[in-house]
């Protein structure tokens, strides 16, 4: 008999964001009306964000095999196996309408979130990065017709995502080592807060949430169960912003790091004891969620008493407590009979746990309240059979982009000015001071702080090897063309992952995107599939998991096709790992190029069209035009082979790769990151001057190395086909680029770094 | 000989201390579960990082209510070496081991970075090993690492010896560009009037393998052993 709290009609269905068709999909598996807290569950788990109804179609598209994965989409995080019996879990995931409408605890939870899929599978947490996009914060050319009260409310939003991305990681113990802050107006009323933990676990102390063994116990861990984040996946995650959007502060839930940490050492604990059958956190859509995944991934069903729940608030309703989105919770399935044991280790770290149901071999997820069933569902019906749509495509009719190209500046007018005024963009400028509010060293396994190198890197007390780690993103490459744009994301990450030394070997994605009913929008999110699938397959980085995130608009206006790619890497010696800083003077500078520079082949025009897309062209001229540079996925293999390589060879003494700003500011970062080094550069180009400077090609990279192991260098290049020049050395002095003989840009390093290491701060606290 | 690494709900360097002892110091070393009263025979103990019971009343506030810090005041006031780090030292403040108080940064941002200490005294156990002067390179990584006590209460500080490290610039010049935190007279580290118990806020255990920036906090760890070592032999 199922208890009625309200009627539920196709209205009411309506409101909770269900479709007719999917309302009568409904009623066609229950054969009957539902409860309301049925409609709850059915409304949650088939949101676009628990159900990935748009994008599933798309995703299959996604090479998710290696030899080295052991787990790929589909459980709580991906696992890759990094030898030594160690496995590597790690994923990255979006919580940006969270993080937009309470900054603080949006961003927060975001990381508590992640973090609890990574031990979730038996793995202790090591590090976490944080890709984050937000709008201008500073008026100026590339700062679009931003307002001077979004400008200021964008200061707001990084100062809150910062202080809350800090908050929770510092007091969890987990060192936030990387990551990325980018700049663009289009995100300004949706910003972007990606978050990627990783975790370490011996291979076979892995844990999964498979429900198994009818008769075992449902135990419910951690925080008590509130009113905050109802709806948090439904209503926030999938649907677009308006300006009532504030009034959704209350779907955002409210984080407890302390309680978590407990939870994280209790939980690991409790997997020790081997009365652990199966466990998963509730994170989007809580109990409900947590519950109807493990029972359908085991074939099995799952039968539970809410009035055992613990509670932190009096008269919640069934419907409350199972789409409460409330933090620091877990769900174990425990051994019969063993159950004591599971209790005591909770108790030992003061955190509730409690037998709240059991296992069953019905299949059926049955919710009962003071004894009386309020839902009755197939739970392989709510996880598995959600809707799944093929939306229609189109490319859009006009890209509202740009038309304008930019002109290169006369051959021998000088760029030190403009060069200056890239470094104090905020996108490029040093990240120091949100890197510093961020404890990066706990644990004591950073080999490569942030900022240090091209990817972060840590060292593993438990074996030689090391992992690597980089996020990367181009939503300015992608909305110009997306397929592309996507491709250089995959590549970026992966070269920066082999800058550091290490073999890039798995990716995860989170895929941010406008709304999915929009034909322009999901053809975006298709060409944006098509890419990443590609240049996964070339550089050898299958795909183990990530998240899609649909709706990021506000006002109808869409956010640029974001996907950001996060590239794990594995050091066969960590004390191989390089970093970008120059080490010593008189090393020779080489530019390794996998394309063998390729621009000499190709006409002003092609060149100009490229340029227009770089953030030159965006921080100088305000132009966001023209195309992303080709991209040529062998070279980048290549170029990344060769790294390794490099580096396994203990041949060279730093690595940078070329990307934002181009060689110029490559040189400026690798001189910045030492104690007063600078580089003297000279070379020759066919390509105007500020192309040369300034150009975003891709398969690129700089490495310094001492002379005498120069031609060792050279050797391995050729042996991996890649260009190699000698463009300068490192020096001390004036910082110093020459092309075809004539200065371009000429200033006193110190001057630079002021510039390079002041601007964010600068800008974050102009009023 | 053997070392203590007291484990708060909500420490989160312990692992990291454990690693420092037993991983590059090769010294024996246990976990010391916060319910227990029982110090398991250590000669010495450590208090590690991290955010005690939350941290959300005040730092430190409910951690020396804890069973074990019963033992461990017991154990300071026997004359047992008890060395706090970063929670730790706020921790042993609370607690009245030590004088003094530690508030909110000056900027009111958690800081993470690399600082320098001048080693103002080796008259401890604690820093037996180095030389006075020497300019330690150490991290740092809190929120709430200002520190403050009265003018009477600095001026014993001072006249008995107890500051032990201070902030400084990497060149060993006290100046204000060198003081991270706005902590009183540059202070990063002081015992107590018997010597045998210190707090400091820089990490030492962060600092004891170059591969990760910095090996300068081994001394302090050094000189535990080496003052362990002449107990041991010499009993008090």
């Amino acid at each position: 008999m199922i208890a009625t709290e309200a009627k539920v009609t196709a209205a009411v269905a309506a409101e909770h964001g269900l479709t007719a068709d999917e309302y009568s999909r409904i009623l066609k598996i229950l054969g009957r009306d539902p409860s309301i807290t049925e409609l709850g569950i059915f409304s949650v788990m088939w949101s676009e964000h628990c159900s990935y109804k748009s994008s599933k179609v798309h995703l299959k598209r996604l090479p998710t095999r290696g030899a080295q994965v052991l787990q790929g989409p589909g459980e709580n995080a991906g696992v890759v196996d990094i030898g030594d019996g160690l496995c590597a879990v790690f994923k990255i995931e979006s919580h940006n309408h969270p993080s937009f409408v309470e900054a603080f605890q949006g961003a927060a939870t975001g990381v508590g979130g992640i973090l609890r899929d990574i031990f979730t599978m038996g793995a202790r947490p090591i590090a976490v990065l944080d890709s984050l996009r937000f709008g201008s914060i500073a008026p100026g050319k590339d700062a679009g017709n931003a307002t001077a009260e979004e400008i200021a409310r964008n200061r707001r939003l990084v100062d809150g995502v910062v202080r809350g991305i800090g908050f929770y990681g510092n007091c969890f113990g987990v060192p936030t080592v990387g990551g990325e802050v980018v700049f663009e107006p289009c995100y300004s009323n949706n910003p972007l807060v990606n978050a990627l933990a990783l975790g370490i676990a011996k291979r076979d102390e892995l844990f999964f949430a498979k429900a198994r063994g009818a008769g075992n116990p449902v135990i419910y861990a951690g925080a008590k169960t509130g009113r905050d984040g109802i709806h948090g996946a439904s209503l926030l995650a999938s649907a677009e912003f308006s300006e009532e959007s504030q009034q959704k502060r209350p779907n955002v839930q409210v984080g407890d790091p302390f309680m978590e940490k407990l939870l994280l050492e209790a939980c690991l604990e409790a997997m020790r004891t081997g009365a652990v059958v199966a466990i998963q956190d509730m994170g989007a859509a809580g109990l409900t969620s947590s519950s109807s995944e493990m029972a359908s991934r085991g074939g099995m069903g799952i039968e539970i008493e809410l009035a055992r729940v613990p509670q932190r608030e009096t008269g919640m309703t069934p419907y409350e407590m199972m789409l409460s989105e409330s933090q620091e919770r877990m769900l174990l399935v425990a051994e019969r009979g063993r159950e004591a044991e599971v209790f005591r280790v909770f108790t030992k770290w003061g955190l509730d746990a409690v037998e709240i149901g059991r296992v069953t071999d019905d299949g059926m997820l049955r919710i009962l309240h003071h004894g009386k069933i309020t839902a009755e569902i197939p739970a392989h019906a709510i996880a598995e059979e959600g809707p799944v749509y093929q939306r229609p495509l189109a490319p859009p009719a006009t890209r509202g982009e740009d038309s304008r190209r930019i002109e290169f500046a006369s051959s021998g007018v000088d760029l030190t000015n403009n060069f200056k005024k890239l470094l104090a963009s905020p996108t490029i400028a040093s990240k120091q001071w949100i890197i510093g509010q961020y404890d990066h060293q706990v644990r004591t396994n950073t080999r490569v702080n942030p900022g240090a190198g091209d990817a972060a890197v840590l060292r593993l007390k438990e074996s030689r090897r090391g992992l690597a780690l980089s996020t990367d993103g181009n939503g300015r490459w992608c909305w110009l063309n997306p397929r592309l744009g996507a491709m250089h994301a995959v590549a970026e990450a992966a070269r920066n992952v082999a800058c550091s030394g290490a073999r890039p070997a798995a990716a995860t994605n989170c895929l941010n995107f406008g709304n999915p009913e929009k034909p322009e929008v999901m053809w975006q999110f298709s060409e944006a599939i098509d890419g990443i699938a590609e240049a996964c397959k070339v550089l050898g980085v299958p795909i183990t998991g990530g998240n899609v995130s649909f709706y990021n608009e506000t006002l109808g206006k869409p956010i640029y096709p974001t996907p950001v790619l996060g590239v794990l890497g594995i050091l066969d010696d960590a004390a191989n790992a390089l970093g970008l800083a120059f080490r010593n003077k008189g090393d020779a500078i080489v530019l390794l190029d996998g394309a063998d520079d390729a621009a000499s082949a190709r006409s002003l025009e092609t060149l100009s069209r490229e340029f227009s897309s770089s953030e030159y062209a965006k921080t100088i001229h305000g132009i966001v035009a023209g195309a992303p540079p080709d991209i040529d996925l062998a070279a980048e293999k290549r170029l990344q082979d060769c790294l390794v390589a490099l580096a396994a060879d203990r041949a060279v003494e730093s690595a940078h790769d070329l990307s934002d700003g181009g060689l110029a500011v490559a040189i400026a970062e690798s001189a910045f990151g030492s104690e007063d080094f600078t580089a003297r550069i000279a070379l020759d180009s066919f390509a105007p001057a500020e192309y040369a400077l300034f150009g975003e090609s891709g398969a690129r990279a700089i490495v310094t190395a001492k002379v005498t192991s120069l031609a060792r260098v050279m050797e391995i290049a050729a042996k991996y086909s890649v260009g190699a020049r000698r463009i300068g050395e490192v020096a001390r002095g004036d910082l110093r680029i020459e092309i075809n003989g004539v200065v371009y840009a000429s200033a006193a390093v110190s001057a630079l770094r002021e510039i390079w290491a002041t601007a964010l701060e600068k800008a974050l606290q102009a009023s | 000989m053997k070392f203590g690494v007291v484990v708060f709900p909500g420490s989160n360097c312990d692992d990291d201390a454990h690693y420092a002892i037993g991983g590059v110091l090769h010294q024996p070393v246990e976990f010391l579960w916060h319910r227990t009263e029982d110090l398991g025979g250590c000669d010495a103990i450590i208090l590690p990082g991290g955010f005690a019971y939350g941290d959300y009343l005040r730092t430190g506030a409910l951690a020396r209510f804890s069973p074990v810090m019963k033992s461990v005041e017991k154990f300071a006031r026997r004359g047992g070496l008890v060395l706090g780090i970063c929670n730790g030292f706020q921790i042993l403040c609370e607690a009245g081991l030590l004088p003094g108080a530690l508030i909110r940064n000056t900027g009111l941002r958690f800081l993470c970075q690399q600082v320098h200490v001048r080693v103002e005294s080796v008259r401890t156990p604690f820093t037996l090993a180095a030389s006075r002067g020497q300019i330690l390179k150490m991290p740092i990584a809190h929120i709430g690492g200002s520190y403050f006590c009265d003018e009477s209460t600095l001026a014993d500080l001072e006249r008995h010896d107890q500051i032990i490290f201070r902030y400084t610039t990497p060149d060993g010049r006290d100046d204000a560009a060198g003081n991270p935190n706005g902590s009183l007279a540059n202070i990063a580290g002081l015992c107590n009037r018997e010597r045998n118990v210190m707090g400091l806020m820089p990490h030492p255990e962060r600092a004891v393998e170059t591969a990760l920036g910095s090996a300068d906090g081994l001394v302090i760890f050094r000189s535990m052993v080496e003052s362990l070592v002449q107990r041991i032999a010499v009993p008090a």
